[in-house]
This record gives C-alpha cells, structure tokens and sequence, in this order.
C-alpha cells in the first residue's frame, strides 16, 4: 500500500514542477464557463426554467462540471497507449506493483493536483464573476464529493480500457479521441442529460457516462434531491465494479498477446 | 512553381505513411465526424427547448454551424501547428528547417500536413445543405465563388492567430498553454456574437476575430443585410491577419538560436 501512496505523492510534486501550465488552465476554464454563461442566458431568454433548472442553476451546473472535469480528467489512455508502442510495458510488467494500480494512483495524484491549485481557485474566480448558487447544505457537499470521487473512478477505468485497447489496435489515437468527445457530449459535461429528448435519455441510462459528469452536477445544484441522490451514488457504484469486468479481462489477454513494436 | 512541386510531394509521402495505419486511419475519421455531430447535437438539444437565440433561428444556427466547419478543416488540414514549440523549439528541429531554401513557415506546415481534416468541409457542406433546404435560401451563381472566398479567408484568419502564437515560442519559453485556449475561444465564433457582452463582441470581431470565421461570412448567405458590412471585410481581415502572422514569423526566425549546445 506504501507504495501506491508514495506514486500518489510523487505524481504530486511532479505536477508542482510543471504549475506555470495549470495557471493558465484556470483562466482557460473560467473563460469556457463565461462563454457558456452567455450561450445559456440567450437560451433561456425570458424563460424561469427549463427542465427544472433556472438559469442560475444551470450557470452553476456548468461551472461545476468543468471544475469537476478537473478533478476526474486525466491522460493516462494516452500514457498507457505511449508506453505500449515504446515497450516500455513490459519492464512496467517485471516491477512489484500492479501496472494498472499504479497508473490509477498516478492519475489520482494528479487529480489532487487540479483539485487543490485548479478547480478551487478556479471556482473562487468564476464565482465572482457570475451569478452562482452555491449550497449551503453540508450534506449536498458530502454527497457531491463522494459522487466526485465515483466520476473519478468511473472516468478512470474507461480511460484504461481505452489505453490497453492499445495492446490490440496498436495505434489508437483515433479510438482515444473518440472516447473523449463521447464523454463531453453523453456524460452530461455539456449539456444536462435532463435535456435531451426522452429516447435518448433511456438509451443513455444503459451506458456508464452519466456516471461521471452529470451526477455529481446535479448533486451540487441540487437538481436532483433527497432519495435520488442515494439512488444516483449507487448507480455510479454499481458501474465502478461493473466496469472492473472488461478491465481484468483486457489485461488477461493483453498480457498474453504482448507483441513490443519495435522495442 | 517550386513551392507547388514541394507541397505535391508531400502530399504524395504523407499519403503513403497515412495508408501504413489504415484501420486508425478510419476510426480518426469516424471520430472527428462524431466531434462534428457533437456540436449539432448540443444546437439540436437547446433548441428542443427554446424557439430563437437572440432572434436567431435554430435553421439558421445550424447554417452558421455548418459554414463554421470549411474553414475549420481547411485550417485544420494546412495548419496543425498546436505542438510547434515543443516539436520544432524545445526539440531543436528548427535547426533542421532553417538550413533548406524554402520558406521555413511552408515546410513547417508541410511537415504537419493532416489532410483528414478536410473530411470535416464535407461534413460542413452537408449540414449547410440540410439548412439552406430547411430555410429554403437561394443561391446565385456568384454565391459559389464568395463562399470559396470566404472559406479561405477564414481559414487565413485562423492560422494568422494560430502562427502568431507559434511565433511567440521564438521569443518565450511555454506559450504552449495558450493554444488549447485559443481552440476554445475559436468555437464561441459559431454562435450569433450578439448574444455575448459587448466586451467579448469586440474581442471575437478585432483582437482574435474568430466571428470572422462563423457567424460574420454565414450571415451574407443567411441574408442577414445589417451584417454585410462585415461579411465582406472577411477577406480583408484574413489577409490583415494572415500577413501580420507571417511578418511576427520572419522576425521571430531571425531571433531563433537553436535549442541546446
């Protein structure tokens, strides 16, 4: 265990090292948000609200879901696919500690990193600038930093899936984008799912990407309320472990078909 | 002549190293289409739910939407300089293209070629041709030759910004951080600029005027008449900005040193 926790803490300094990059991020995020702000109040018009959020809550709902991205998003499909095609998997693979675990835990520390010096300040800022509402319920905040921390899970194994594809397909960059364009548009990172039309809706529910993004901000603006956040904290539960399935599966079978390009 | 014989036979290398990965090849292509039909599908979802954007038609955001991607993937196609610091300056490949005798900022771009790109006009001409059904427009026969216009322009407008921020690594270290910013800032150009505070309005019109590349051309199509002054300063502000882009260039080359020893 020692060992993953150092891997956290390490990950941690190494994002310090490089912080110029993550200032300029925050103002990258509060000016995405100050866009949406005003595409949304346009949307709304003169309108109170629309499926049950008014235009505050749905300020907030986006505010709140890019600093979540924050927090959850990280690289490792990337890291993962990169250290398949140079080989370097496999002195990975000769090393005491799970490769998969380690990775997870690198992407934690780095989630930590974001969360403390990006998403906080960055929501200081954007909650300055806008009108927000924020809860003052501390129960609304414990659910919404365990659902949080689910989005980071969930995010996290889909990444893994998509970065050991790699052992497959060789060259994914095309997969990994995809993957990333999928999860802005159906995890509810741009749209509340709320929003769409009942047919998607209910297809929508089969996947897990709702669990990453549109939970846990609907937690927060309390949109969603009383015994629905219990209901909605342990659907995301639910595809954390579902999710292991195709994750120990893929690894199995990478780990016998380990074809170095060119190591 | 010479520089038009070089870009052919990049285009001729650069399709034999695309068709070694074909089956990535594909799934890019299926991928960008998806981050394309993202977009509209956001459009298509807000609009289930209200009826106009600041008197802006759904139709019509569609239109603008559509026209938005030509210039985008001819940007997309000709300049992906996104990693130019790190690849050319940090790595110190610069060095490499300083000692040919073509101009460094071409074989930069023909270097980056990613002619995938241009799928996404397809795409863009589609979801303009749905739209202009919908809206029922006509067209002239010169219509034609300003959208081609128009597309160009606004891809110059693109890459003026897009070389000006590579420019800046000659000088400085990290500017790297400001690109993906820049990709953000360039997607609110799709949307009607009247809906954002005048500050934001003036910004995407001179400072980084990516409503050139939107909603400022797609008006003239969409017969928007109180917008035409600035539909026809497009070429003017892609040639302005383009140029402009160029000259920060040479300047910026004459200072470059070389990475390392």
């Amino acid at each position: 265990m020692d060992k993953y926790i150092e891997m956290i803490r390490i990950r941690f300094l190494m994002m310090l090292a490089y912080r110029t990059n993550y200032y300029s991020g925050i103002l990258i995020y509060s000016i995405n948000i100050g866009a949406y702000y005003f595409l949304w109040t346009a949307i709304y018009g003169g309108k109170e609200s629309i499926e049950g959020l008014s235009v505050v809550q749905m300020t907030s709902y986006i505010a709140v879901s890019w600093m979540a991205r924050a927090f959850y998003f990280n690289n490792i499909d990337r890291e993962i696919a990169l250290e398949i095609k140079e080989g370097k998997v496999a002195v990975e693979l000769i090393r005491p500690y799970n490769y998969l675990g380690m990775k997870t835990m690198q992407a934690f520390g780095e989630g930590v990193f974001r969360l403390v010096f990006f998403s906080l300040p960055g929501m200081v800022i954007v909650g300055l600038v806008f009108p927000m509402e924020f809860s003052t319920n501390g129960a609304t905040w414990l659910f919404f930093a365990c659902s949080l921390v689910f989005s980071f899970i969930i995010n996290t194994q889909i990444n893994l899936i998509t970065g050991l594809l790699t052992f497959f397909l060789f060259n994914n960059d095309g997969l990994m984008r995809a993957k990333r364009v999928i999860i802005d548009l159906f995890s509810g990172l741009l749209l509340p799912i709320s929003f769409y039309p009942l047919w998607a809706q209910n297809i929508m529910q089969y996947f897990p990407f709702q669990a990453i993004s549109y939970i846990p901000s609907m937690i927060f603006t309390e949109g969603i309320e009383g015994n629905e956040v219990f209901q909605a904290i342990l659907l995301q539960g639910m595809w954390a472990i579902i999710l292991l399935i195709p994750i120990q599966m893929l690894w199995i079978s990478a780990k016998k078909r380990m074809i170095i390009q060119g190591g | 002549m010479f520089y038009f014989s070089m870009f052919i036979q990049y285009v001729g290398q650069y399709m034999k190293t695309r068709l070694e990965y074909r089956a990535d090849m594909v799934v890019e292509l299926l991928s960008d289409m998806l981050f394309q039909i993202t977009n509209l599908v956001f459009i298509l979802v807000v609009f289930g739910h209200t009826q106009f954007l600041s008197g802006w038609t759904r139709d019509e955001i569609i239109f603008i939407y559509g026209f938005f991607l030509v210039p985008y993937a001819i940007f997309g196609a000709f300049f992906n300089i996104w990693d130019f610091n790190e690849r050319y300056i940090v790595k110190g490949e610069m060095d490499r293209i300083l000692t040919r005798p073509i101009h460094s900022l071409f074989q930069v771009i023909l270097e980056r070629m990613d002619l995938e790109s241009l799928f996404g006009a397809v795409t863009g001409i589609f979801i303009m041709g749905y739209a202009s059904i919908q809206l029922g427009l006509s067209f002239q026969w010169y219509d034609l030759l300003l959208f081609i216009v128009f597309a160009i322009s606004g891809a110059l407008v693109y890459a003026g910004i897009f070389v000006s921020l590579a420019s800046i690594g000659f000088w400085s270290d990290s500017p790297t951080s400001l690109m993906p910013m820049m990709y953000n800032i360039g997607n609110y150009g799709r949307y009607p600029v009247d809906i954002y505070n005048s500050v934001i309005r003036f910004v995407l019109t001179w400072i980084l005027p990516f409503a050139f590349v939107g909603v400022y051309p797609a008006a003239f199509f969409l017969e928007k008449e109180e917008w035409y002054v600035y539909s026809f300063l497009t070429p003017v502000m892609g040639l302005v900005f383009f140029i402009i882009s160029v000259i920060l260039w040479n300047s910026g080359v004459k200072k470059y040193r070389g990475a390392g020893n």
